[in-house]
């Protein structure tokens, strides 16, 4: 059997299960709870680690990743225009959705860097914050012009108030206030149960991503190409930047990953919205049921010796 | 025991519209509603309750029938073309007039 992390198998556990429909789902509520640690104990992380270091942020580092949140959905567009041929909506849905972040392949990432005790930037958490909102920006203009009927006041909003930057956020100043020692009475449940807790979070997205096949078969063989191929051409050019910008192999991996994700959060709600017309199922579908599938299984370590390698 | 009649409108729809639809209400004038999750099966396929994403909800506005009426109106006309949307009306009777 291939060495796969245990809380992988809790994801394979959950198609599975979604696939046969067994009798087995979590309530919405337990989905909440467990994704809001996962945001919270990621940010604390971060924080703490912040707290420790003192070297301050690297303005030129933060701003080329910010960029590249709203270049990616570019290419992703491109392909899914003109190589898919799908309508302007939903190419720029599918663009929004890739150049956007997938905060749960984020934790799979640190899960498995951790397991191998290769370090990465504490302020990679600050990086995931960065490349939340720009793609979906940038894939709402695309949809929609510059001229076009976007309410920008409702949307802005919604995007930056939502539950994961304000959690993400929320955590790295609750961890970057409380430094190491203040945190030690929260580190039980923040940092000692991670795993488990991610462990549930991935048996849950099994179950969601289970309940996409029936629109994937639908959709076809573009869409599984399309969440496989861009993914790791993105990954590629994440490993690029994070080289050029002298991250350590830890941090090109976690930022080829982040490159590498889709978003099924906060793109597909703000899309709803903001581009009704585009079939939401479409990109749901393709980030859910591909993407972080691939990114977690066979991407991450994939990255990780992509980051290797550039290392030299 | 004198009973008044009020109309029931009923809107099964995506929760990710509710907000905007709580927006759309009071704009309207409607004063009071209830929201609940819901999940089922209908014209966009099966709609899962365990994943707010996915998720559906069920508006019911008890309120005078013109009322009801101008909320169905803009309702049909926003949103039936892009979202998974139902809406029912039913005559109600009510026991206290000044509150629906």
């Amino acid at each position: 059997m291939p060495q796969l992390d245990p809380v992988i198998w809790f994801f394979v556990l959950g198609i599975l299960a979604g696939a046969v429909r067994a009798d087995l789902r979590l309530p919405a509520a337990i989905y909440e709870f467990v994704s809001t640690v996962l945001l919270l104990a990621i940010g604390l992380k971060g924080g703490v680690e912040l707290a420790r270091d003192t070297g301050g942020l690297p303005l030129a580092e933060l701003g080329s990743i910010l960029l590249l949140g709203f270049l990616l959905p570019l290419p992703a567009f491109a392909i899914a225009r003109h190589i898919g041929r799908l309508p302007r909506a939903d190419a720029a849905s599918l663009a929004a959705h890739y150049g956007s972040v997938s905060v749960g392949t984020f934790a799979v990432v640190m899960g498995y860097l951790a397991t191998r005790g290769i370090a990465f930037e504490a302020r990679a958490a600050v990086w995931v914050v960065l490349l939340e909102v720009p793609a979906i920006l940038a894939g709402i203009v695309m949809a929609r012009g510059l001229a076009g009927q976007v309410a920008w006041g409702h949307l802005l909003r919604e995007l930056f108030l939502g539950r994961s930057i304000v959690l993400l956020l929320g955590g790295l100043a609750i961890g970057w206030l409380s430094g190491p020692d203040g945190t030690a009475s929260i580190q039980p449940l923040f940092f000692d149960l991670f795993k488990g807790i991610l462990a549930l979070f991935l048996l849950e997205m099994g179950l969601i991503a289970a309940a996409q096949l029936p629109t994937l078969r639908r959709h076809g063989l573009f869409i599984v190409a399309y969440g496989v191929v861009v993914p790791l051409a993105f990954a590629v050019v994440g490993a690029a930047l994070g080289q050029l910008l002298g991250l350590s192999l830890g941090g090109v991996t976690v930022l080829a990953t982040l490159a590498a994700s889709a978003s099924y959060i906060a793109a597909p709600a703000a899309f709803r919205t903001a581009v009704p017309e585009a079939n939401p199922a479409l990109s749901l579908t393709a980030a859910l049921a591909v993407t972080f599938p691939f990114n977690i299984v066979i991407g991450i370590p994939l990255y990780e010796r992509m980051a290797v390698a550039l290392a030299g | 025991m004198e009973q008044f009649p009020r109309r029931l409108l009923t809107v099964v729809t995506e929760a990710v519209l509710e907000r905007e639809l709580v927006a759309e209400l009071q704009s309207l004038g409607v004063r009071g509603y209830t929201i609940t999750d819901a999940r089922g099966k209908g014209g966009r396929g099966q709609r899962q309750s365990d994943w707010a994403q996915e998720g559906n909800i069920r508006i019911e506005i008890v309120c005078e029938p013109a009322l009801a009426d101008r909320v169905a109106a803009r309702l049909r006309e926003r949103y039936y073309d892009h979202y998974a949307m139902i809406l029912f009306l039913q005559d109600v009777s009510v026991l206290r007039p000044d509150k629906f």
